[in-house]
């Protein structure tokens, strides 16, 4: 059993695992003589917190500055003590150790009593699963009426826990550093009847693990090995046995697998890494999930979440972040923040538009690409995720369990039916596959006058051509819509929607949407250029956005709709360039100044470019 | 057993997809030797990358022998990585003109750095584990290393539900540590049930004394038993109350000696 010693900095957490090393007699030989040796060379007391502080700078300080863990065998039980810090500058640390603990030995100063960290040490044991918990109300040796104090403590505490839904198995008073009631009673805490610490942590039943029919075998990779496709990955509940049916997830379809290898025997179980080869000629691929029929996963656009903040700057509103869950990623915009836990005081923040760092928040992540997730807890590694910044240098920030709450059948499996006409027999009859042109710029620099030439142009070669430009979108299909930015995205998301349906047919789309947002920009690309229905072996949409580049003086000039005029009298409000911003591109496929060149040179160039890429795969025919 | 091979092979697989730049450290002792079955077992029985032995000229003859009739019965992808200038020159503790742990430093920490920077590897599998030593116990698994080889101690990044960090800035490197939650005991219980090839030094042949951990022949010295077989040793170890490097005299220069070779890019 692994145990998570917890609780404020400072309040003898690691002094209390040096304890019961001691004075159950497992520290190797020598250890003790060696560290007293190292406290008298240094002139200092010697600590029993030196057992677990193995770095010089903890020790130095007197702080356990990362998390450890350190094994005791006692009576045919092995217990695995993960000591974690207290500091509140080393919380990352503490839940990259008590993410890996079964229960939780939580460590309460008496004098100081429930802490900072003894309340957000407990609300993060409850996101990281943990529930089985003894307490220990320690330092009874500097601590006077230690029997009023111990039952002061006890019942502040027990409010606290409960308020969060841990119910200790033990809450006992102790002084590790003369080693009272850690492995021995003692006389001075005789007033108090109940076990030791030892005797209280032998007394936790390991966590069963959860037994369900629900299979979920996440793909980490494919080898090729004697011209099959080999699926690695792990089984991470339920049981996969020869022959069996499993849907693909998130694109539903149907597979047949069989466990591959020379000593497989036929059938894998939860926890196991396995070799699995599909019977029908599908493309899967890393991040895939396989399923049973039976009990579906759910397949999700937008998650709801409870998360913890492990961030240097605060977790932000319609901030653009990486969800990573299991071998799944994908991008993600926070977009919403339902409410926010101070994790030091258990209080509900007023402000909602931000998640601090090391406190706690009930989220909406809006997906952009679904995720395979279980709502109902029973398969943990789909129930949790990681948060991952991209800037300043990507790395995890944040943590998160999902919420039954999380809408399942956003996107349910889908029901793929195998379609008549392939994607290949469109090109052929096409001459060349489909294709997203995505022009972007300022009201006036020139997007649709190209958009228009290029389409012209395109037709008269015969090819299948389509333009989508801004305002006829704005009359129709996007009516409801204004020009905030939320309304924007939407604009945006549904063009993207639409262009990807065009160019599924073998078109090529032309788009002429100012679209000032980077962001929203990269979401239309993601869009385009993911694979509908997952199990397609053809490569993705090309995706092209051409930056048509004008000064806003020469667009304002130009004016061709009289809306620089209006906006400037105030007429217009959030107009781009005057008065909402335009990000320009910083990766676009082609940049065009409409300023310095004519309009055919322009088309000339941006014919170049379609041609390439609708006509990339000419030569396999 | 099988739930600690299952995070060891997973950890693998998930390195190899993020690390494609990869190499695994090969000592030739039992746990790297254990680590290198692992990835047999991982990769379908192809290990996709090379292997690295940095050789001291120091280790005990017999491993060498060893080393190469299994890189050519597996078929491996052997670099063996020699600090020659330092060699050359007898910048050496056996050749009394450095300290132990700068002796380490050179032919060990040194030889390993010219190695990543000739192969520009992005990481490297180590077969370190947390009951070896009080700073191996604070290992992430997948550990960052800076452009120096340096590890920063006190600013590792969270790492939980198997995620970690992924990104690696050019030049610095990762450790992979895939027998980080493995004990002394589990090694060789593994071995025993997997039947995996180690080194004769680990057994008594007849002097009453056997290797319980391998290094350099002038630091390492031999313990007083009568092992023979690998279920001797288990049962040794079931009741051993002696730590496990404690013959390694490199560790015992000074208090953090280990730990400043170690912050160093050491093992």
């Amino acid at each position: 059993m692994r145990i998570a010693v917890i609780g404020h900095v400072d309040h003898g957490k690691s002094t209390l695992i040096g304890r019961l090393f001691h004075d159950l007699d497992k520290m190797p030989d020598g250890r003790m003589a060696q560290l007293k040796a190292v406290a008298a060379r240094r002139g200092v007391a010697f600590e029993f917190a030196n057992l677990t502080d193995g770095l010089q700078a903890e020790r130095d300080q007197n702080i356990t500055i990362d998390t450890t863990q350190v094994r005791l065998r006692h009576n045919g039980r092995e217990l695995i003590f993960i000591d974690a810090p207290g500091h509140r500058e080393f919380i990352r640390n503490m839940v990259t150790g008590a993410s890996r603990a079964d229960a939780a030995l939580m460590v309460v100063d008496a004098n100081d009593g429930v802490s900072e960290q003894t309340r957000r040490h407990a609300l993060l044991l409850t996101l990281l699963g943990v529930t089985e918990v003894v307490v220990v109300i320690n330092k009874f040796d500097a601590c006077r009426e230690a029997e009023t104090r111990f039952a002061q403590v006890a019942s502040e505490l027990s409010v606290v826990l409960a308020s969060i839904g841990i119910h200790p198995a033990a809450v006992l008073p102790a002084a590790a550093a003369p080693g009272w009631n850690v492995v021995q009673p003692a006389e001075q805490l005789a007033w108090f009847t109940g076990p030791t610490v030892i005797a209280a942590l032998l007394d936790l039943t390991p966590r069963g693990s959860n037994v369900t029919d629900r299979v979920a075998f996440v793909v980490q990779d494919v080898y090729r090995r004697h011209a099959q496709r080999v699926l690695v990955g792990r089984l991470e509940s339920g049981r996969i046995r020869n022959g069996d049916a499993v849907d693909v997830l998130p694109s539903g379809t149907r597979a047949t697998v069989d466990i591959f290898g020379d000593d497989a025997d036929g059938s894998i179980e939860a926890g196991d890494v396995a070799a699995i080869t599909v019977r029908e000629p599908l493309f899967v691929s890393r991040g895939d999930v396989l399923s049973s029929p039976a009990h579906p996963l759910a397949v999700v656009s937008i998650l709801h979440a409870r998360v913890f903040w492990l961030g240097r700057t605060p977790m932000r509103l319609n901030g653009r972040y990486d969800i990573r869950i299991g071998t799944q990623r994908t991008d993600a915009e926070l977009t919403g923040i339902l409410r926010v836990i101070d994790a030091s005081a258990l209080v509900e923040r007023e402000s909602r538009t931000e998640v601090p760092a090391h406190d706690v928040a009930d989220v909406e992540l809006k997906l952009t690409h679904p995720l395979v997730v279980d709502t109902t807890a029973e398969v943990l590694p789909l129930a949790r995720f990681v948060v991952v910044d991209r800037a300043p240098s990507p790395d995890i920030v944040g943590g998160g369990v999902v919420l039954a709450s999380t809408p399942a059948a956003t996107r349910g499996p889908a029901p793929v039916r195998p379609t008549r006409v392939q994607a290949e027999e469109r090109m052929q009859r096409a001459g060349h596959r489909g294709a997203v042109v995505w022009l972007t710029g300022l009201s006036g620099a020139g997007k649709s006058t190209l958009a228009e030439s290029l389409e012209r142009v395109l037709f008269d070669r015969g090819m299948q051509v389509v333009v989508l430009d801004g305002d006829h979108l704005r009359f129709g299909l996007n009516a409801d819509l204004g020009f905030a930015p939320g309304d924007r995205r939407e604009n945006i998301r549904r063009a993207a929607e639409v262009a990807k349906l065009f160019a599924a047919t073998g078109a090529v789309v032309v788009t002429a949407f100012i679209s000032p947002y980077r962001a929203d920009r990269d979401r239309a690309r993601a869009i385009v250029e993911s694979r509908t229905g997952g199990a397609s072996t053809s490569p993705p949409t090309p995706f092209i956005e051409v930056f048509v580049d004008a000064e806003l003086a020469t667009c304002e000039a130009r004016d061709p709709k009289g809306l620089y005029r209006r906006a400037r009298a105030g007429e217009i409000a959030e107009f781009t360039g005057v008065s909402a911003p335009y990000e320009s591109p910083i990766h676009a496929e082609l940049t065009i100044k409409t300023g310095e060149c004519s309009v055919e040179a322009a088309v000339a160039v941006l014919l170049d470019t379609v041609l390439r890429a609708v006509k990339a795969r000419e030569s396999a025919h | 057993m099988r739930r600690h091979e299952s995070e060891s092979i997973y950890l693998l697989r998930e390195a190899f997809h993020h690390f494609p730049k990869m190499a695994m450290l090969w000592s030739v002792g039992k746990d790297s030797t254990v680590l290198l079955w692992l990835a047999r077992k991982a990769f379908l029985g192809r290990v996709p990358f090379p292997l690295i032995h940095i050789d001291t000229s120091y280790k005990i003859p017999e491993m060498l022998d060893w080393r190469d009739r299994i890189a050519r019965e597996w078929k491996l992808d052997l670099i063996v990585a020699r600090n020659e200038p330092v060699l050359a020159a007898s910048q050496t503790f056996p050749t009394g003109s450095t300290t132990r742990v700068d002796c380490c430093t050179k032919l060990k920490t040194d030889a390993l750095q010219q190695v990543v920077d000739a192969h520009h590897f992005e990481a490297l599998i180590v077969g370190v584990r947390r009951d070896e030593d009080a700073t191996r116990a604070k290992e992430r698994y997948v550990s960052p290393r800076g452009v120096d080889m340096q590890w920063n101690v006190t600013e590792q990044p969270p790492e939980f539900w198997d995620q970690f960090r992924t990104h690696v800035p050019a030049g610095t490197h990762m450790r992979i540590h895939p027998l980080l939650h493995w004990t002394e005991l589990d090694i060789w219980e593994y071995i025993r049930d997997e039947a995996i090839p180690v080194t004769p030094l680990y057994f008594d042949r007849g002097d009453g004394t056997r290797y319980r951990s391998l290094g350099c022949a002038p630091c390492t010295a031999t313990i007083t038993s009568t092992a023979r077989t690998v279920d001797d040793i288990i049962d040794e170890l079931r009741t051993t109350r002696v730590a496990e490097r404690s013959l390694r005299a490199q560790d015992q220069e000074s208090e953090d000696a280990f730990e400043r070779l170690r912050r160093d890019g050491y093992m």
